[in-house]
């Protein structure tokens, strides 16, 4: 356990000596202060007919990302429905059907990932690398371009104007996401990952058996699947599969490379804003929820399954579903980053967590990936969460509540309070609506609680753009495929337009210098107030379905009970 | 001073509460539960409860009396915030009543030709228009507000301010206007009518204490929308929940399923959020404070900087003589002696203060005025002084004057008493002896005790106070560190003042100030919360958003309070409201899910009897909690005036914490109580 904990804060600090500068440095890059890559930058724009730093209204900034996510949907939807024509295509792959293409579409163009498919038997190697990998980076793009929006409205004084996307999305790609992936991918390939166009090759083993090794150019999609917190894997079985995640190494990079974009978010805002400490107290609360999400869950799997008591060695804990190669800790830390980051690769199948274990992942998800969260709109949801805080409480200190100096005000709150949501609609009522419809149990493996587990995680990992699978969960049906789709875009756009408006809202107004009266938003009560606002609406959305799912399945186990 | 008898109003009185359970009832009208989102959602929940319960009768159903008792107790709910509004309604209205007693003239004195005061005729107040002119005589109660343009009277001002003296209102200068339902006492008035029937003073204050033109304000705006916010999330969550509990082959029956909506719904605060408004603006109408909008009021806790004038508010506005300085060779108690003697028909403030200083430093006192001839101050001489029999010249005044009388030349040591007393913010007066110059008296500006108190309290709330006067900006300087105020403005003119306004304003600042003339309009105008003085013009009544009938400067400290108050008040009942789900879940939850689930009575911390009394001590807690909270939300939130964030740490320890353990302790006692009455 000593060992666990010893390489659970090393990966912590590893994470942090990264993120800082890499936050600083992105603030830099979305200010416009890096230009090592100006031509190409201008090239880019000139060629698009896009005018540099032309300031967009929060309207105009929102239609720019919609149109460019909508037209990513079409090229990527025409892609895989067409990749037969295609060349690329060594396997000879059939076109994707229609409610897949469309499922698989929106779940790239949305940041979720999520793989209704299986990468290895159904996607050419056109498909992959120009189809997703594409979109692994500008969907990862958009995401960091709106953060960077909205950081810009909410430091904005009496300004109309929060950036100009294709800017920032710009500069995303060329001077982060790029250089970044490319470095990562060649470690990757130094560590054992493929990159080739070949086919797969057909081995003889041991045995005498035949098996089929399925190649492709892997490192490249698996660096920026982490960097962009994308998550779709090459291979169906994602970071699992030895040459998607080969040594110890790489999976220390892998996870790295998960966090260091959204929690270097946290320290790029503060710098955007003007003031550090309000980028740290995020950094704070998000930190503070991501330990105790890991002790939970490290706690739930080493503790084991209580149906096998006695039957294995006790200190092994659940090692069902996880790798032998990175053991519990290697697993359970992957588990945590992926579900709390929105990144949704996996190197452990979720399925086979402990009830309670699964609980926490799922939970991470439905808390509205705010534990850093997706690359910039991890940091814009926690936003959300902030001006409701500040709302709920400021009032306590007597004043309009304010945040950065601003009067947060009816527009805001019900622009936040509408994200409030998202995620019971995504999450509880298409689930509900799944059962209602007999969709639910056609799809579901196993009966009892961990089925309806293993149909809410789906439903979550969609709406929270998160993508991991919690396996035993059969999407790939034109129900699934629609209502999954429908959710991930929910997700998306029902958290991005209304904190771009709010950040919008607040670009024009005034802000009042900070007195004793002024609620502070940085510090430890601001900090605790925080975490325990995401915590109790979380709770009290989801306590009820999680009691019959898996504290439920946890209680049966404990007394014996199967389904 | 006595104040009004409405002002003493105790929190329970019967007959206000009589008056409100009968309004709670009526107050079930949808088109009047409509104004409160959730408390509407919980009536139709009710009604819903309502229908169930009767047909589980009807059919014998195993369920029909816990369905009663809840249906039942939903409506209890709806009813306790009906009644909770009532109450601080009703105490509105007593204050209403009282003022209306007062509004008893119906006829006016109209004035047939301008120019004529002897030529007038009656006329039925409803038909009065605004700039008619009317006349008000001794005896008589002015009929409405108007604005005096000829006459000088004194006017008793009781019947709105509670103030028994009676106070002069002439025309010109800043003491013109007189309000509807006040008495002249002496003399006569002619007055221009500056409001008509129904938009008078009066009215205006009737209806904002009765709470009939009450509207929301934007942060009450802001917490409706986050309330109604969270009522749609609850009601996802529950009305998902069948299909999952089916799946998990139990079913819930829905009057369980209302009973754990409404606990969920922010209730509490729903139900009190009126009645914490109303009872604000109850506050500053105890206050004797008027407010044109409820947005001031709010404005008033958002303040950043306080605007004061420096006469009056921070000083007594009086010159006073603080010490006898006497030139070298002349004793301090000849100085005193001289000054004394030219003081004794001085009846202005500074006056009466050197006769006072005299007395208690020397124990002088000069009763006999035989054979003295005084000679008063004028505008041309700048001095005043006696001759006494013996011929015997003593003057006192400016100390310019008093050295051309003097006719000396250059005194190094007069000049310097001069000027340090100059620096030190007071006032040097000059005496001299048959043109022989003795010493100064210094006259001091005093400020009012306890104020540098005040200020310092405001300075930790993170208000910061400006001191404006006339003055040079040395003696400004010297009273400004005095009073302990963060800055001043020195040779302050209407305009500066406007333009100091909009400064802060364009750093973000809200800014308040109060003010009584005409010149300061445009300032009270500009400033976020102005409030004007009862006694000033009608311009700067009209141009302030607040209205103080005492005309008391510093009850601008009061208004700011009264706004933190109200603002806090409602967040930490939001605050308590919402942790108060915590404990409800951990009741209902097991209860609803324990068949499907054997285990999950773990989740019962609290041990209730059955699920079926958990359920109902969980729905009569979060009726009973509104009912147990209207004190707290008729009286407001305590505050101390303190930063932010301890006042934050306070409130999250109180009603945070408070809020998320209270529950646990209230649903296991009624939990025992409706085993014992086996009601469950």
């Amino acid at each position: 356990m000593t060992t666990d904990l010893i390489q659970a804060a090393v990966y912590a600090a590893l994470l942090i000596a990264l993120a800082v500068p890499l936050g600083l440095y992105m603030a830099r890059v979305f200010a416009g202060e890096v230009t090592f890559l100006a031509p190409v930058e201008r090239a880019v724009l000139a060629t698009a007919g896009i005018r540099q730093d032309e300031g967009q209204h929060w309207t105009r900034y929102a239609l720019s990302l919609i149109a460019f996510n909508a037209a990513g949907f079409a090229l990527l939807f025409l892609i895989l429905r067409f990749q037969h024509l295609l060349p690329l295509n060594p396997q000879g792959f059939d076109g994707v059907p229609a409610h897949l293409a469309f499922n698989t579409a929106i779940s790239f163009v949305t940041n979720t990932n999520w793989q209704s498919y299986g990468g290895e038997t159904t996607l050419s190697h056109f498909s992959q690398m120009l189809g997703l990998t594409t979109q692994n980076f500008v969907s990862a793009a958009s995401g960091m371009a709106v953060a960077a929006a909205v950081a810009r409205g909410f430091a904005g004084r009496q300004t109309r104007t929060i950036g100009n996307f294709w800017n920032d999305l710009v500069r995303a790609v060329l001077y982060i996401l790029l250089p970044i992936a490319i470095l990562l991918a060649v470690v990757f390939v130094m560590l054992g990952m493929p990159q080739t166009l070949a086919a797969s090759i057909t081995a003889t083993t041991l045995e005498g058996g035949q098996q089929t090794l399925a190649l492709g150019p892997v490192a490249s999609q698996a660096a920026i699947k982490q960097l962009g917190t994308n998550g779709g894997g090459f291979f169906n079985v994602n970071s699992a599969h030895p040459f998607e995640n080969p040594t110890a190494i790489s999976n220390l990079l892998s996870m790295l490379a998960i966090l260091a974009i959204p929690v270097g978010f946290c320290f790029a805002y503060g710098r955007m804003v003007g003031d550090r400490r309000q980028g740290t107290a995020l950094f704070a609360a998000m930190g503070v929820m991501l330990v105790i999400a890991f002790i939970a869950l490290y706690a739930a799997e080493r503790a084991g399954n209580p149906l096998h008591a006695g039957l294995v060695s006790p200190t092994a804990g659940n090692m069902e579903g996880k790798e032998v190669r990175f053991g519990l800790v290697g697993s359970v830390l992957w588990a945590v980053t992926t579900t709390a980051a929105s990144n949704g690769s996996v190197n452990a199948m979720h399925d086979s967590l402990t009830p309670l274990g699964g609980l926490v992942a799922m939970l991470n998800i439905q808390l509205g990936e705010i534990v850093y969260g997706g690359v910039g709109v991890g940091l814009t949801g926690m936003l959300l969460f902030v001006v409701l805080t500040v709302f709920l409480a400021g009032l306590m200190v007597g004043r309009t509540p304010e945040y950065l100096g601003k009067k947060i005000e009816a527009r805001e709150v019900k622009l936040a309070a509408l994200t409030l949501l998202v995620m019971p609609i995504g999450v509880l009522a298409f689930s509900a609506l799944a059962v209602a419809f007999g969709a639910a149990q056609a799809s579901v493996q196993d009966a009892g609680p961990h089925g309806l587990s293993e149909l809410l995680y789906a439903y979550s990992s969609a709406t929270g753009n998160n993508g991991s699978a919690f396996a035993g969960f059969n999407a790939n049906v034109p129900y699934h495929n629609t209502f999954l789709g429908i959710a991930m875009l929910l997700g998306r756009f029902g958290y991005i337009i209304p904190i771009l408006a709010i950040a919008g809202s607040l670009a024009t107004k005034r802000a009042a210098p900070p007195s004793a009266g002024t609620f502070p938003t940085h510090g430890t009560v601001f900090v605790v107030l925080l975490v325990v606002t995401i915590l109790i609406v979380g709770a009290l959305t989801f306590l009820p379905v999680l009691a019959l799912g898996p504290i439920a399945e946890q209680v049966s186990a404990l007394a014996g009970r199967t389904f | 001073m006595s104040k009004s008898s409405t002002a003493e109003m105790s929190l329970f009185e019967p007959k206000i509460l009589q008056a409100a359970i009968l309004q709670a009832f009526a107050k079930l009208d949808p088109r009047s539960l409509v104004r409160n989102p959730v408390m509407f959602v919980t009536a139709l929940v009710s009604v819903l409860a309502t229908i169930l319960a009767a047909r589980e009768s009807a059919t014998g159903g195993p369920n029909a009396f816990i369905a009663i008792q809840i249906a039942l107790w939903l409506w209890f709910t709806v009813l306790f915030a009906n009644f909770a509004e009532a109450v601080a309604e009703g105490r509105g209205k007593a204050r209403a009543d009282a003022f209306r007693a007062t509004k008893t003239s119906a006829r006016a004195k109209l004035l047939v030709e301008a120019a004529r005061r002897d030529l007038w005729q009656y006329k039925d107040i409803n038909g009065v228009a605004v700039d008619d002119l009317i006349l008000v005589e001794a005896g008589d109660t002015i009929p409405i507000d108007g604005e005096v343009i000829e006459g000088v009277a004194s006017v008793d001002e009781s019947a709105i301010t509670g103030e028994s003296a009676p106070v002069i209102r002439e025309s010109g200068g800043d003491r013109s206007s007189v309000t509807g339902g006040t008495r002249l006492v002496s003399d006569w008035l002619v007055l221009r009518v500056t409001a008509s029937q129904g938009e008078t003073f009066l009215d205006r204050m009737i209806a904002l204490v009765e709470g009939a033109k009450r509207q929301k304000t934007p942060n009450e705006i802001a917490l409706d929308i986050l309330l109604a916010g969270l009522t749609l999330v609850f009601l996802v969550v529950v009305v998902t929940l069948p299909a999952f509990a089916s799946w998990s082959g139990t079913e819930i029956p829905v009057i369980y399923l209302a009973a754990l909506f409404v606990t969920l719904i922010p209730t509490t605060i729903g139900g009190l959020l009126s009645a914490i408004g109303i009872a604000g603006m109850d506050r500053l109408v105890k206050a004797n404070v008027v407010a044109k909008s409820g947005r001031a009021v709010e404005a008033a806790g958002d303040i950043d900087v306080l605007l004061l004038d420096k006469t009056g508010t921070i000083t007594f506005g009086n010159r006073m003589a603080d010490a006898f300085e006497p030139v070298p060779g002349v004793g301090e108690r000849a100085l005193a002696e001289a000054a004394l003697l030219a003081s004794l028909a001085d009846d202005t403030p500074e006056g009466k203060s050197i006769v006072d200083l005299a007395g208690r430093k020397f124990g002088l006192a000069q009763t006999d005025r035989d054979g003295m001839t005084f000679v008063p101050f004028t505008a041309q001489t700048r001095m005043s002084g006696v001759d006494l029999a013996d011929g015997t010249s003593i003057r006192k005044g400016a100390s310019d004057a008093i050295i051309r009388l003097a006719g000396a030349g250059a005194d190094p040591a007069l000049d310097a008493i001069i000027r340090k007393i100059a620096m030190s913010g007071g006032t040097p007066l000059v005496v001299a002896r048959d043109g022989s110059i003795l010493g100064v008296v210094h006259l001091k500006d005093i400020i009012k005790p306890g104020i540098r108190e005040r200020f310092a309290e405001l300075r930790r709330m993170g208000i910061r106070t400006v001191m404006i006067t006339g003055d040079n900006p040395l003696t400004a300087a010297a009273i400004a560190a005095e009073a302990g105020v963060d800055d001043f403005l020195a040779e302050a003119t209407p305009e500066r003042k406007l333009e100091l306004i909009r400064k802060e304003q364009a750093e973000g600042r809200l800014v308040a100030m109060c003010g009584d003339g005409s010149n300061d309009a445009p300032a009270l105008a500009q400033a976020d919360v102005g409030v004007a003085m009862n006694s000033g013009t009608a311009a700067a009544k009209e141009a302030g958003n607040l209205i103080d009938l005492d005309s008391d400067p510093t009850k601008l400290i009061e208004i700011v309070l009264v706004g933190k108050q109200l603002l806090i008040s409602r967040g930490a009942l939001t605050t308590f409201s919402i942790a108060n789900d915590v404990a409800k879940y951990f009741a209902i939850l097991p209860a609803l899910f324990v068949t499907a689930y054997p285990g999950l009575a773990v989740l019962d911390i609290m041990g209730l009897g059955t699920p079926q009394s958990a359920i109902l001590s969980a729905i009569i807690f979060n009726a009973l909690v509104i009912v147990a909270l209207i004190p707290i939300a008729l009286k407001g939130v305590a505050y101390i005036p303190t930063s932010a964030s301890a006042l934050l740490s306070r409130n999250l320890a109180i009603y945070g914490l408070g809020g998320l353990i209270v529950p646990f302790i209230g649903i296991k006692v009624i939990d025992l109580v409706v085993d014992l009455l086996r009601l469950a």
